[in-house]
């Protein structure tokens, strides 16, 4: 399993999720610059966290136009899979992979803590194995994760399967108290209809190596590779 | 056309550079001439108090620098030490007060992009950062727009940069009103031999300009605005406080660690306080060169900038290299991989001068040496503040004992200088780069050192009261305070770096204030074997005559060997035992007790003893090594009681009750919130009891046994008899909310 990490200017998070896919999980892994315009070979690609271009003007906004964008686009309308992780998840949706948009936090802060998500989907290549309803702990880290969709555009996403994961509290009920930044339906992480295309906000790169106590972040990245293998 | 040498220099120019008429006249001797306007730009800036440390130096100088660990002691961008396994830590603190005054975001966000710049000029990655804040009461009207300004500073720099911010300490005082204090530390890693220097050798070498263009920003930042006190005309300065772009600095960090993989790069200085000035100055200073350089080369952000403009010009995110002759095509290809702005801007010269010039006429031509160092020495004069006498003159029987100590107790807990500062430290990503063991809210932050077994322990103390009081032994108890905050984790201290922030140094009772607090800290450095590598002085904190309390914030660097091995405050189980390390003394002088109940800051402050504290620590880290404890945690602020209660309530899960009972004599005050010295709570399986104490007798360390934990509530009793028993989650909930903003 071949695995690309996009690193746009301002990425932070490329040598987090680099690591746990490489040295963690022992997958074959590259850098992809920027300024590349191919992602021939790869079978999972990640758009890391961070602050592609500063956040300047919004974030991801202007990430994609980055030269590589247009390689991530046609490698998602093959059925690539692909990750997008907080700043990546912004990126996927300013591109138009992903419905909807990511606003300012509701607080106007940024936030870092862990967080309680509920899975509302297994079926998907990043989901594989586990059970929806099932409750991970996994941190966000971000000033911008308040997802938004207009209610037809909501619904659409809810009939077809695409709310991957909701904010919840310890015990998996989602509710307003529960959610940290503002987003519709408690959403943290959607997929496209085809759901080879994951965004999440929150981090599953930062709960992922065994030297930490909480490893829920493993869920996801389990899951590709068994997709990948089964 | 020589427009930039047609400034006549008066004295009220003179006087506006920040140069008294002496020190014009000294200039005047040494060059034999008069100087040009762009000249006198340079000696204003390099002579400042904030470059030349003029009136420290002589203190500094006492302080031991050196040890076994040490690669780089004060003196270079920031200090070096080995850690084994062919690692360094490179680490530093710095000030970024007056600018966070009048402009709080931005000043706090440059203070964090130029302590960074500072840490990887020397090879090294950053991997955290921790700020010491300082801000004036709660109640005062400037303070929630200082407070929000200044982290949202800090987050919006340190977030975007991908640096973690693992904590800090967040003080309130009405001496800071009028002077806040942002103080930021920096700890990076770097191969042990792979440290940069700022060193400008080899003549013919080329001299390389890297990052954002220079602006008219920040013109004077040092000289000016670091280096005199405020008063009316304080907001008329902001024009001189830079901005900052973390996404230009990220790009640098990232493009600088690449050219540090090559060969060419001789020598390489961030470009902060008075620019590409103190940067060409400096570099040829420490390697007795010269440097041609012609600013014509430049990259400007506007045009029409003059030399002067150009050379003193604080803008951001900068920075100069030496690189060998014949490699500059290399290096400028890689740096514009980057997309930053570069050029060839001089060519390092035989001749200790620098010589600049602009659009093909000299511009400036100086001795090295005669800007670097030829400051006049002058001695300034120290006295002992009458002050002192009155305020340590603490009379116990006149403070009445509160009616309940339970309330006592949770006024504490909700006071500003102890409650959580959760709302702060979620707006800072604490956990990119996934090195962050400890999180913010325990003693001390721990860091692992990738690609090895080891960890890293950081803090930042300072009790100001405490160094008002008594400015040598209260830095003293920084030092200590450091330490034990570092060994709690499970870490052995290796390395100290100090930010001393005090009013003004024309002042002699001020400047006594520094050479007894320098003198402390020296005698406790020394003490604990343990060098200071690095280090600022920020003077001039005062604001129409009213100066700050000293503050000499310590940083304190510690090493873990086995990364698995390190400890947190709060209690992990329940009915585990609970015993205090050292001994409780009658002492509430300069306590927050005092100052929360009873609105009073007076002395004599706890003794401390430094022999003692030495047992404690060694004692402590023993243990934790051992594997026996459960917690750990310094008794600092608020004395026994705060600190039982944080234990109780700082865990991940549910916060865990305590039953605890004092066999003590003293004021039963005292006892529970008095801040006696070399003093640290433990927890652990009652298992491990006897080992405890046997270990305890051969460190030759006092023990008590005080109780077990469990159970929802805090129950304090002395000699058998109840005086407390708080709700834990209660006392939990007033500790979280009581600083938040919409909490209060």
């Amino acid at each position: 399993m071949n695995c690309g990490v996009v690193v746009f200017p301002g990425s932070n998070c490329d040598h987090d999720v680099y690591h746990i896919l490489k040295h963690v999980f022992g997958l074959e892994t590259k850098w992809v610059w920027h300024k590349d315009r191919s992602l021939k070979g790869f079978d999972l690609v990640v758009l890391p966290g961070g602050f592609s271009y500063g956040d300047y003007l919004r974030a991801g906004a202007i990430a994609r136009f980055s030269p590589i964008m247009d390689a991530v686009i046609n490698y998602a309308e093959g059925g690539g899979r692909l990750l997008g992780i907080c700043n990546g998840f912004q990126v996927l949706v300013e591109s138009g992979l992903l419905p909807g948009a990511l606003m300012r936090n509701r607080s106007q802060k940024f936030i870092c803590k862990p967080v309680h998500l509920r899975l509302e989907n297994h079926d998907t290549p990043f989901t594989l194995g586990t059970q929806s309803g099932a409750i991970l702990k996994i941190p966000v880290a971000h000033a911008e994760g308040n997802y938004f969709a207009d209610p037809e555009t909501l619904k659409t996403m809810n009939e077809q399967g695409q709310i991957v994961f909701r904010y919840c509290n310890p015990e998996g009920t989602v509710s307003e108290e529960s959610n940290p930044n503002g987003s519709s339906e408690n959403i943290a992480g959607i997929a496209n209809t085809r759901k080879n295309v994951l965004g999440m906000m929150p981090h599953p790169e930062r709960c992922a190596d065994p030297l930490w106590r909480d490893r829920d972040g493993q869920v996801i990245f389990k899951s590709l590779i068994k997709s990948y293998y089964s | 056309m020589a427009h930039f040498n047609s400034t006549e220099i008066t004295p009220e120019i003179v006087a506006g550079h920040g140069l008294s008429p002496e020190e014009y006249q000294h200039i005047l001797k040494l060059l034999g001439r008069t100087p040009n306007i762009t000249e006198l730009g340079i000696f204003s800036v390099m002579w400042s108090e904030h470059c030349s440390y003029k009136s420290s130096r002589r203190f500094l100088k006492t302080l031991p620098t050196e040890g076994p660990r040490v690669i780089q002691g004060p003196g270079e961008n920031a200090g070096v030490v080995d850690i084994g396994d062919g690692f360094a830590a490179v680490f530093k603190i710095e000030s970024h007060n007056h600018p966070s005054f009048i402009e709080p975001r931005q000043g706090a966000a440059t203070g964090v992009g130029g302590i960074l710049r500072d840490i990887f000029t020397m090879g090294a990655r950053p991997i955290a950062l921790l700020d010491s804040l300082r801000f004036g009461e709660i109640d005062h009207p400037k303070t929630p727009f200082l407070l929000e300004g200044v982290v949202d500073g800090i987050s919006f720099y340190g977030n975007c940069i991908g640096v973690p911010t693992v904590g800090g300490e967040v003080y309130f005082d009405a001496c800071y009103n009028g002077n806040i204090l942002v103080n930021v530390f920096c700890l990076g890693l770097v191969k042990s031999d792979k440290v940069f220097l700022g060193q400008a050798a080899g003549p013919g070498n080329a001299v390389i300009y890297v990052g954002s263009k220079t602006g008219r920003d920040g013109i004077h930042g040092a000289s000016l605005l670091a280096s005199s006190e405020f008063d009316d005309t304080t907001e008329e300065k902001r024009p001189t406080v830079q901005v900052g772009d973390p996404f230009t600095e990220k790009l640098l960090l990232e493009a600088m660690l690449e050219a540090m993989k090559q060969s060419w790069i001789v020598g390489i200085q961030d470009m902060g306080a008075a620019g590409l000035t103190s940067s060409s100055f400096e570099m040829a200073g420490r390697s007795g060169t010269g440097i041609h350089l012609d600013l014509s080369k430049v990259p400007l952000r506007e045009e029409g900038m003059t030399p002067y403009e150009i050379l003193l010009s604080e803008s951001q995110e900068r920075m100069l290299l030496v690189v060998q002759q014949g490699f500059e095509q290399a290096a400028i290809d890689l740096f514009q991989k980057w997309d930053l702005d570069t050029a060839v801007v001089g060519r390092v010269i035989d001749e200790p001068i620098v010589e600049i010039e602009f659009e093909g006429e000299n511009a400036v031509r100086l001795p090295v040496h005669l800007v670097v160092d030829s400051f006049p020495k002058k001695d300034k004069p120290t006295q002992k503040p009458a002050y002192l006498e009155k305020v340590n003159q603490l009379n116990l029987t006149q403070c009445a004992l509160p009616e309940s100590f339970g309330d006592a107790l949770k006024k504490l807990v909700a006071s500003p200088n102890i409650a959580s500062k959760r709302f702060i430290y979620e707006q800072y990503d604490h956990m990119v780069r996934l090195n962050t063991l400890v999180l913010p809210g325990s003693d001390a932050s721990v860091l692992r050192v990738p690609d090895t077994e080891k960890a890293l322990a950081i803090s930042a103390d300072c009790n100001s009261r405490y160094c008002y009081l008594d400015p040598f032994q209260g830095a003293q108890i920084a030092v200590a305070e450091g330490c034990r905050n570092v060994v709690c984790s499970g870490a052995q201290p290796i390395g100290v770096t100090n930010c001393l922030n005090f009013g003004s140094p024309d002042k002699p009772e001020i400047l006594w204030q520094f050479e007894q607090a320098v003198a402390g800290m020296g005698d406790a450095c020394r003490f604990f074997e343990i060098p200071v590598v690095s280090g600022n002085v920020s003077f001039y904190n005062e604001t129409k005559g009213e100066a700050i309390f000293p503050t000499p914030t310590i940083s304190v660097v510690g090493l873990l060997d086995d990364q698995k091995r390190f400890c947190t405050q709060a209690f992990k189980q329940s009915g585990d035992r609970i015993a205090v390390l050292g001994s409780t003394l009658e002492e509430l002088g300069g306590s927050e007790y005092l100052n929360t109940l009873l609105g009073l800051c007076e002395g004599p402050i706890p003794q401390l003893n430094l022999k003692a504290e030495k047992k404690v620590q060694s004692l402590c880290l023993e243990l934790i090594r051992k594997g026996l404890l459960s917690s750990t945690h310094d008794c600092s602020e608020g004395g026994l009681a705060v600190a039982l209660t944080e234990s109780c309530i700082t865990g991940d899960g549910l916060p865990i009750g305590a039953r605890v009972d004092l066999d003590s004599t003293i004021r039963p005050d005292a006892l529970l919130f008095g801040e006696s010295q070399s003093r640290i709570v433990i927890s652990f399986n009652k298992e491990h009891l006897a080992s405890i104490q046997s270990l305890a007798k051969e460190y030759g360390v006092p023990i008590s046994v005080v109780g077990e934990t469990g159970g929802n509530s805090l129950c304090i009793s002395i000699q058998g008899q109840e005086c407390l028993q708080e709700e834990i989650h209660q006392l939990k909930q007033l500790y979280e909310e009581s600083l938040k903003p919409d909490g209060r």
